[in-house]
């Protein structure tokens, strides 16, 4: 049994003990594993090489599908990557593919900063995760993990050398993800020209110092495959998603007038060694490696470029600890400043509509002054009219009573009136 | 092996790719780094945790059996003492390690008794949290937080103390708490029905909530599975490291002058179903409830305390602070 991690730290202070029976905690890696079932996985590719070279057509060859998208065309003014993301399941299976393509790279005719957007990209998925681990409240159990586990570069078959676009870049990803080189539309070279060929490109990988991805040789049950796989390396591939019928059988291949080249062919071509490589064996080692190695050195480096530091164990000032503290207190400043401006604001706001109501209320008191001044001219007015009519109402009344009290003594003395008045009448004649 | 099934996104599976693989390959890196549990009892003296924990695992795992006497002295404040072993079980390595907790309950002011036992939590909560916040980090951090805390109530048949109240209610939050009937053999089976209900009962009352908590049910599947097994809690158990003869197999148990109480008989007690259910269906979510529940609220907490500002916003999205 290879050493594991553990019986090693059983020298650390915990001996090994023997069990009388059955305990079933062998069941662990079962329930661990139906956790991660139950939970999906995901698994990022990045695609990396000059358009045309069949980067679409293998991954749909890979994945046994059709992905969306049109091939790109050639004019491209700069480096792009376009991601998608596909959920693929495979008996119980969930997982969680993006692919990840280099849209217009080498169709430039400076190409200086290609490989700047490439490895902006893979950054970026890294600095995504470490703000997430950084974060006070946070949700790395379910965080969508974007970071690139797989990068696939892509080599034009000219069956001479790597162009130096492709070693620059290279160079540049080697430190930041996996590099698994292919020669893509290896079907344009001959199998002799071929051998050559990687050995050229081998060997100028290892005299550019470029470290590529290395199957994990420490696991005895593949190690041996791994070795035998490394020295194969850059694979060979040929994609197709057409069907051609070979004997009786309906597989995958590319017809020319001259013979049919079967993708799945192993003489033919790399591309099972790829899949088994990619998907069968060593999909696990890719994601650990992009977490364990990749992603811890972009961390390091981050926090160390931010001005962090692991000072000696003794005074261990938790030096993130205090900057999280200095962070934390500016932005609590921040927002008190802002609270209080937003609360200064509000009181103004506020008294300002107070002196508009206070205005409106004025008029509307003015105005209910002027309105009761109306009303009472004229009430005043009304009431003097009403007076002198009255007055004159009472006039025209003694007036009648005079003349109604006249008529009576008239009548009582009444015939004398009538009388004197005829004796004044006889009289005058 | 590959059913040809259709995933969103627009793409059509159309044979086997081997994406299930992955299972394998995730199955053969945990075999390969092996497994760290760290177990914690409490409960006073008498009860027969250690004999629980060795009959739990088989072995001479916990304190008592590593050369410690019976009869040492009872310690005056709360003691805590951890020891690790190695077991090994179908290629499965297991870094085991049971942290006692002698002299809980045990004096006659059982005052903040259970400040200790948080103490030790916390600090083992801070431990990781230096380690993860290194600049360097290791590649694994070596994992000492308390997995799972099996806490022994006294089999009195009338109701919980208030010391086990106290307790409960303090660490629930820090960490899983299951809680057993130690000794069950002295109550009959009615006896224990009776006195689980009134438990259940004051638990839900006081608004505690033991392993498997209900907040953190997955799916109804989970929840379906977890509720049966809350409704059988807590367990009623009895221990033994002795082996008898009944009907003809060596089984462990306990003889009294009438009769052998067998620990595995689930007519006895409910030992098997705490092994069923700690061990072989339970023992990883134990870890990821403890890492990504109990460990994230006391790495919040932390992080926020250290200014003595209260947090500023329930969601994420602010927290952030680089």
């Amino acid at each position: 049994m290879a050493s594991t991690e553990i019986a090693r730290q059983a020298g650390e202070g915990a001996r090994a003990v023997p069990l009388a029976g059955h305990v079933g905690f062998d069941s662990m890696p079962d329930q661990l594993v139906n956790k991660s079932v139950n939970h999906g996985f995901c698994f990022n590719i990045l695609c990396v090489g000059e358009t045309g070279l069949g980067k679409s057509t293998l991954m749909d060859t890979l994945f046994n599908t059709k992905f969306e998208g049109e091939p790109t065309q050639h004019n491209q003014p700069g480096v792009t990557l376009k991601s998608n993301t596909y959920e693929l399941q495979e008996s119980n299976v969930r997982l969680k593919l993006t692919v990840v393509n280099t849209v217009g790279f080498g169709d430039q005719i400076n190409k200086e900063d290609s490989y700047k957007s490439i490895v902006e990209f893979i950054d970026a998925q890294f600095e995504a995760y470490l703000q997430e681990e950084l974060k006070i409240k946070r949700t790395l159990h379910s965080y969508h993990d974007t970071r690139i586990h797989a990068c696939l570069y892509f080599i034009a078959p000219t069956g001479h050398s790597l162009k130096s676009l492709d070693l620059v870049t290279m160079k540049k990803l080697d430190s930041k993800v996996n590099i698994i080189p292919i020669v893509a539309k290896s079907d344009a070279i001959s199998k002799s020209e071929l051998a050559k060929f990687k050995i050229k490109i081998t060997s100028e990988l290892v005299s550019n110092g470029v470290q590529i991805y290395q199957f994990p040789t420490d696991d005895e049950s593949v190690a041996e495959i791994n070795s035998t796989m490394n020295s194969h390396l850059p694979f060979a591939v040929v994609g197709s998603t057409e069907e051609v019928k070979i004997g009786n059988k309906m597989v995958k291949a590319r017809q020319y007038p001259w013979g049919t080249v079967q993708v799945e062919n192993e003489n033919h071509c790399d591309f099972v060694k790829l899949r088994e490589m990619l998907i069968r064996v060593n999909m696990e080692d890719l994601r650990e490696q992009t977490h364990t190695r990749h992603y811890e050195l972009y961390r390091r480096c981050k926090l160390e470029e931010m001005g962090f530091k692991d000072t000696d164990p003794d005074s261990k000032p938790f030096s993130l600890q205090e900057t999280y503290e200095a962070k934390r207190n500016e932005f609590m400043g921040e927002l008190q400043k802002k609270e209080e401006e937003m609360r200064q604001m509000f009181v103004q706001r506020v008294k300002e509509k107070e002196a508009e109501l206070k205005e409106a209320e004025k008029e509307l008191h003015e105005k209910f002054d002027r309105l009761k001044k109306l009303h009472q001219d004229e009430k005043k007015k009304l009431e003097e009219k009403k007076k002198s009519l009255d007055d004159e109402l009472n006039t025209f009344k003694q007036k009648k009573m005079a003349a109604e009290l006249l008529l009576t003594q008239a009548q009582q003395a009444g015939g004398s009136t009538t009388l004197k008045r005829d004796k004044e009448r006889k009289n005058f004649f | 092996i590959g059913n040809p099934v259709v995933g969103c996104g627009g793409s059509t599976l159309l044979g086997y790719i081997g994406i299930d693989t992955i299972i394998e390959q995730m199955r053969k890196k945990t075999m390969k780094t092996g497994f760290e549990f760290n177990i914690m009892v409490v409960g006073h003296s008498g009860l027969g945790k250690s004999t629980l924990v060795n009959t739990l695992f088989k072995s001479q795992v916990s304190r008592k059996s590593a050369g410690w006497a019976r009869d040492e002295k009872i310690p005056k404040t709360v003691e805590i003492k951890s020891v690790s072993h190695v077991i090994e079980e179908g290629g499965v390595k297991m870094k085991l390690t049971v942290v006692d907790t002698p002299g809980f309950g045990d004096q006659i002011n059982n005052d903040n008794c259970w400040e200790p036992i948080s103490k030790y939590i916390n600090e083992q909560f801070e431990k990781f949290l230096k380690e993860e916040v290194n600049i360097t980090r290791k590649k694994r951090i070596p994992d000492t937080r308390v997995h799972c805390c099996i806490y022994f109530i006294s089999p009195t048949g009338h109701t919980l103390r208030q010391l086990d109240m106290e307790f409960m209610k303090r660490l629930s939050h820090s960490v899983n708490i299951i809680p057993v009937i130690a000794k069950a053999d002295t109550m009959t089976i009615e006896e224990r029905q009776e006195f689980k209900q009134r438990v259940r009962k004051e638990l839900e009352m006081s608004g505690i909530e033991f392993y498997p908590q209900k907040e953190f049910d997955d799916d109804m599947e989970d929840k379906s599975d977890n509720d049966k097994i809350r409704e059988t809690m807590p367990f009623a158990v009895v221990g033994s490291d002795k082996e008898y003869q009944v009907n003809n197999k060596r089984v462990l148990g306990r003889k009294t002058a009438w009769g052998i109480v067998e620990v595995e008989n689930p007519n006895h007690c409910e030992f098997a179903q705490l092994r069923d259910f700690l061990i072989r269906s339970h023992l990883q979510d134990l870890k990821e409830v403890t890492h990504n529940i109990h460990y994230e609220t006391y790495r919040a907490k932390r992080l926020n305390d250290n200014g003595g500002l209260h947090p500023i916003s329930t969601n994420g999205t602010h927290d952030s602070n680089l």
